[in-house]
C-alpha cells in the first residue's frame, strides 16, 4: 500500500508558507518555480464516489477554500474540478448530500460552503480528490486543528499526469 | 484467602464499593449520550462508539476481579467473573470494530492492517489483536506447554499493553466520550490496573 512520508504538520506548514508569501506579494505564483506536487494523503481516498455531482454549495456555514497550482511553474489551474467530501451535521462520508464538486476560477482558487465538518472516526477531516487526467490524481485528507473551525483552507500542487 | 472475609464483615463497606463502581461505569456512559455528535451520527456508529466505551470500563473491573479486591465476592466467583467480564470485554469489541466497519469500511480496515493515517487506530489495533491473543492463550490454556506461572506472567503483560494502548486509542480521538470524563476513566484504568499488577506480582507473588 502506498504511504507517503507526508504528515499533516508538513502540509499545514506547507499549505500555510505558500498561502502567506502568496497573499503578501512575496512570490508571485510566476516566480514560484520549481514549485513541488502535493502528495496523495495517507487514507485519502476512503468513502470516494467518483464524480460527485457539481454544486453550487452543499449547505451553510462550512468553507473549504484553496487554490490549486500547477507544480513547478506555479501556475493557476483555472476551469479544474475539485471532489470534495466530509462528515458533517447531514451525516457521515458516505452520505451522498455530503460529496460535492466545484470548478476553480480563473485564478485558480476554488471554494465550496457546506453544513459543519464533524469529527468522524476520531478526528474533523475533509477529503478533497483532483482526479480528471490532465494533471496526476491527489487525495487529500487534511485535519481540522480544531472541531470548532469554520472553515479549512486546502492547497493543490498539480503535477502533469 | 482471608479477602473476603474481611470484606464481608463490611456490609457497609461493601456496598460503598459497588455503589461507587457503578457510578463510575455509568458516568461516562450518560456523559456520552448527551454528545451532540450522537445527533450526525447513524445506529451503527453509534453502537460501535458505545461498545467501545464499554469495554474501556470493563477494562476498570477486569484486574479487580483478577485480583479478588471487589468486597462481598469469593475468590472463585470472582475468578468465573473475571473470565465473563473478559468475554464481554471480547463481544464490546467485536461491536466496536463491526460498526466502524459498516459505517466505513476503507477506514476500518486501513486501522486493522495499520495503515490509517491516525496515530490512535494504530493503539487500537495493537490492543484488538492483544485481546484476541489473549482469548487465545485463555482457550488454550491446558493444551499449552506453559507452567502456569509463565502463562500468568505472559497474560499479565498482554493485559497491561490492552490497558495501555486502549488508553491511548481513547485519549487521542476525538468522540462522544465527555473530556474530562475519559481522562478520569483512563487515568483510573491505569491506576488500578497497574496497582493490581504490582500488587499480584510484587507484593504477594505465589
Amino acid at each position: 500500500m502506498f504511504t507517503p512520508s507526508y504528515s499533516r504538520r508538513r502540509f499545514i506548514v506547507g499549505a500555510g508558507l505558500t498561502g502567506t508569501a502568496l497573499a503578501t506579494g512575496l512570490v508571485s505564483p510566476a516566480q514560484a518555480a520549481g514549485l513541488k506536487p502535493t502528495q496523495t494523503m495517507r487514507g485519502g481516498s476512503n468513502n470516494y464516489r467518483p464524480n460527485a455531482p457539481m454544486v453550487d454549495r452543499l449547505g451553510t456555514g462550512f468553507f473549504v477554500h484553496g487554490t490549486v497550482l500547477r507544480a513547478g511553474s506555479g501556475a493557476p489551474i483555472a476551469n479544474t474540478r475539485i471532489q470534495i467530501w466530509a462528515a458533517t451535521t447531514l451525516g457521515g462520508e458516505r452520505e451522498p448530500r455530503n460529496h460535492g464538486s466545484v470548478l476553480t476560477r480563473a485564478d485558480g482558487t476554488y471554494s465550496l460552503e457546506m453544513e459543519q465538518i464533524v469529527p468522524n472516526f476520531g478526528q474533523p477531516h475533509a477529503h478533497l480528490a483532483y482526479d480528471d487526467g490532465a494533471y496526476k490524481t491527489l487525495f487529500l485528507r487534511p485535519v481540522m486543528p480544531s472541531a470548532r473551525d469554520t472553515s479549512l483552507q486546502v492547497d493543490f500542487v498539480l503535477a502533469p499526469a | 484467602m482471608a479477602v473476603t472475609e474481611r470484606s464481608a464483615s463490611q456490609p457497609n463497606k461493601t456496598a460503598l464499593v459497588w455503589g461507587a463502581l457503578a457510578l463510575l461505569m455509568l458516568a461516562p456512559l450518560l456523559i456520552a449520550s448527551q454528545s451532540p455528535y450522537l445527533a450526525y451520527r447513524n445506529l451503527a456508529y453509534i453502537l460501535a462508539g458505545f461498545a467501545g466505551i464499554i469495554a474501556l470500563l470493563l477494562l476498570f473491573v477486569q484486574p479487580l476481579l483478577a485480583a479478588g479486591h471487589l468486597p462481598g465476592l469469593r475468590p472463585r466467583t470472582s475468578r468465573l467473573w473475571h473470565r465473563a467480564t473478559g468475554s464481554l470485554i471480547l463481544i464490546a469489541v467485536a461491536v466496536h470494530i463491526g460498526g466502524l466497519y459498516l459505517t466505513s469500511p476503507p477506514d476500518t480496515l486501513d486501522t486493522l492492517l495499520l495503515v490509517a493515517p491516525t496515530p490512535f487506530s494504530v493503539y487500537g489495533a495493537i490492543a484488538c489483536y492483544g485481546l484476541v491473543i489473549t482469548a487465545l492463550l485463555v482457550t488454550l490454556r491446558q493444551r499449552l506447554p506453559l507452567r502456569y506461572l509463565h502463562w500468568s506472567i505472559l497474560h499479565n503483560t498482554l493485559a497491561l499493553l490492552i490497558v495501555i494502548s486502549t488508553v491511548m486509542h481513547a485519549l487521542l480521538i476525538e468522540g462522544t466520550m465527555g473530556p474530562l470524563s475519559k481522562w478520569l476513566t483512563c487515568g483510573a484504568v491505569l491506576l488500578v490496573t497497574s496497582w493490581v499488577l504490582w500488587d499480584i506480582r510484587v507484593r504477594r507473588p505465589r
